[in-house]
């Protein structure tokens, strides 16, 4: 984020020759990884922690490439949870089509959320953001489509294209691996363009910014759009994988989980919210069945890492110099 | 008259900072704006530039009333400022900071679906600009790893790539080295041949040498203008600067 200053002078550490081709070497392994994993575990909790990963990734778009702290993101997700849940049960679209339709209704509510809230900025920003999507949870929970305390049960999967059964837990594993894949090159290129240089100069000094002539509420608010409709896309994808869609998602304590989930991770890492709630959900899963609260432990485990590992897990790997090395660089 | 403001004033709450200002910036001249501390300069600079909104008067560039515009729209009608405390984007080496004040006029600045290798055609233009101000060494060192002087020389060299009509700046020697005051005045009056400066300025020798006019500014209120020799035998600039009546 802006003004947290890291050694930059200090010992400088020289990049391996070969750095670029074992960061591919890395991402390959996790793609063959990622495709193995069904044969052992269980699919369900796979696909959970891939659409939270891109709930996350998404969310990191927002704080950790333009720095701004959204604090109502579950509008987006739990938003686009509804929507897909609803055209695809009610109105018998395809699963395809009803992502879509979460995408755009996210990205929708995130420019009218977005309108409001960018004209503040740090803490002012993230209670107006809270505020907005405390309102839209409300409207949740009295709006008749979203059937209120009930949610929308049983959603059906479809068939992708028509063609595809994805009722078939290994066909949607693959097809949620898809999406997700391509969120994170969506995610990737929108950080390494020529936008996304821009972004990171306001987030760097944003008055020099204004200076050299660029309109920076139009930039923050153009990232916060895409951050809410990939946030949106990962919602519609958690409608389909666990066919319903609630308030749960909707609520507060989910804008905190995915704040959670990308700093245990590390802002401004490509990889560290995937880690973080990936970290999250696996704890939420071994937890969920005994008596101690969840809650009190991922809360520990938070503490312990702001304390620990300031930059996140795969922040201070990064920040390591083994990481360096490797010519890893955190964008904060 | 390139930049010319008339009856500028800005209150904060019941104290007024600038008063009845009025000041006229010419084509191809170094315009200084010198006073005491507290005088209300900055004040002035965030007015002409429209980070602040001014409580009073008018303001007009290159015969457009900008009183009311924004202060990128400013910028992008050639109006570009620099800042007392140096701004550079310190995280982006030397010339990925003038490239972020290439993107724009060229338009590559929205662009988010193309690479990063999209914005290498204004490497050429940027290292133009790096060499001339004799920043070539320290092209891919980080920003922030510069030393004072040369992040003040750099934060010119980004605010020339805008090739702006107007060009303020707030202090741009302020805590350098003379070798460097001696560079960045050079540098100074060689951009000023095809636009229009102003700049406040302590370094009393350097406005003596390089300015061709001077606004003197005391308690927000313009106490004496004119060349350097006029303003410097004013006895109420002396009294300003001296506290006395010598």
């Amino acid at each position: 984020m802006a003004g947290k200053s890291e050694p930059i002078a200090g010992e400088h550490v020289a990049i391996h020759p070969k750095a670029g081709q074992i960061q591919l070497a890395l991402v390959a392994v996790a793609l063959v990884l990622a495709v193995l994993a069904p044969q052992f575990l269980y699919p369900i909790f796979l696909m959970k922690l891939l659409a939270f990963g891109l709930f996350a990734s998404a969310f990191n778009l927002l704080l950790g490439y333009t720095g701004l702290l959204s604090f109502g993101h579950a509008a987006f997700f739990g938003g686009a949870a509804y929507f897909t849940a609803h055209a695809v049960k009610v109105w018998g679209w395809s699963p395809e089509a009803g992502l879509l339709l979460g995408v755009l209704g996210a990205a929708a509510l995130g420019l009218v959320m977005g309108a409001i809230a960018i004209r503040r900025q740090g803490i002012y920003f993230a209670m107006i953001t809270l505020a907005l999507s405390q309102m839209f949870f409300f409207f949740c929970l009295q709006a008749r489509f979203t059937h209120g305390e009930d949610g929308i049960q049983s959603v059906p999967r479809g068939h992708l294209f028509g063609l595809i059964d994805l009722n078939d837990s290994m066909n949607m594993y693959y097809f949620v691996l898809a999406v997700f894949a391509f969120g994170l090159i969506v995610i990737w290129r929108f950080v390494n363009s020529p936008f996304g240089m821009i972004l990171k100069s306001i987030r760097e000094n944003e008055q020099r910014a204004v200076s050299l002539g660029y309109s920076v509420a139009r930039y923050k608010l153009a990232a916060f759009v895409m951050s809410a409709a990939l946030a949106g896309l990962a919602g519609g994808l958690k409608a389909l994988i666990f066919q319903f869609a609630t308030l749960t998602d909707v609520a507060w304590q989910m804008s905190g989980e995915v704040i959670l989930m990308t700093l245990l991770g590390g802002i401004g890492t490509l990889a560290g919210p995937i880690f973080g709630a990936g970290l999250v959900v696996t704890l939420q899963n071994y937890l969920a069945t005994s008596d101690f609260p969840v809650t009190i432990i991922t809360g520990v485990v938070f503490m312990v890492c702001v304390l620990l590992f300031r930059r996140g897990l795969v922040g201070e790997f990064f920040a390591s110099k083994l990481g360096r090395r490797l010519g890893f660089r955190a964008q904060s | 008259m390139v930049l010319s403001a008339r009856g500028l004033g800005k209150d904060f709450g019941g104290f007024t900072a600038v008063n009845d200002v009025d000041l006229d910036v010419e084509h191809a001249r170094i315009h200084a704006l010198i006073g005491p501390n507290g005088a209300g300069k900055t004040t002035v600079f965030n007015l002409l530039t429209k980070f602040l909104q001014p409580t009073r008067g008018r303001i007009t560039l290159l015969g457009t009333d900008i009183t009311r515009t924004a202060p990128d729209k400013v910028a992008r009608m050639g109006l570009v400022r620099s800042f007392q405390i140096s701004a550079v984007f310190p995280h982006l080496t030397v010339r990925e900071n003038v490239k972020v004040a290439l993107q724009r006029p060229n338009g590559l600045a929205t662009q988010f679906w193309l690479p990063l290798s999209a914005l290498d055609r204004l490497n050429a233009r940027a290292d133009d600009l790096i060499e001339r101000l004799g920043l070539a060494p320290y092209r891919d060192h980080r920003a922030a790893d510069l030393s004072y002087g040369r992040k003040r020389v750099l934060e010119i060299a980004t605010t020339l790539a805008l090739d702006p009509e107007v060009l303020l700046l707030d202090e741009p020697m302020a805590g350098m080295g003379q070798e460097d005051v001696q560079m960045v005045a050079r540098i100074i009056r060689d951009v000023a041949t095809e636009r229009a400066v102003l700049m406040v300025e302590h370094n009393l020798n350097v406005v003596a040498d390089i300015c061709d006019h001077v606004t003197v500014l005391q308690r927000g209120e313009i106490i004496a203008q004119g060349d350097y020799a006029t303003v410097s035998s004013d006895p109420r600039v002396r009294t300003a600067y001296m506290g006395t009546d010598a």
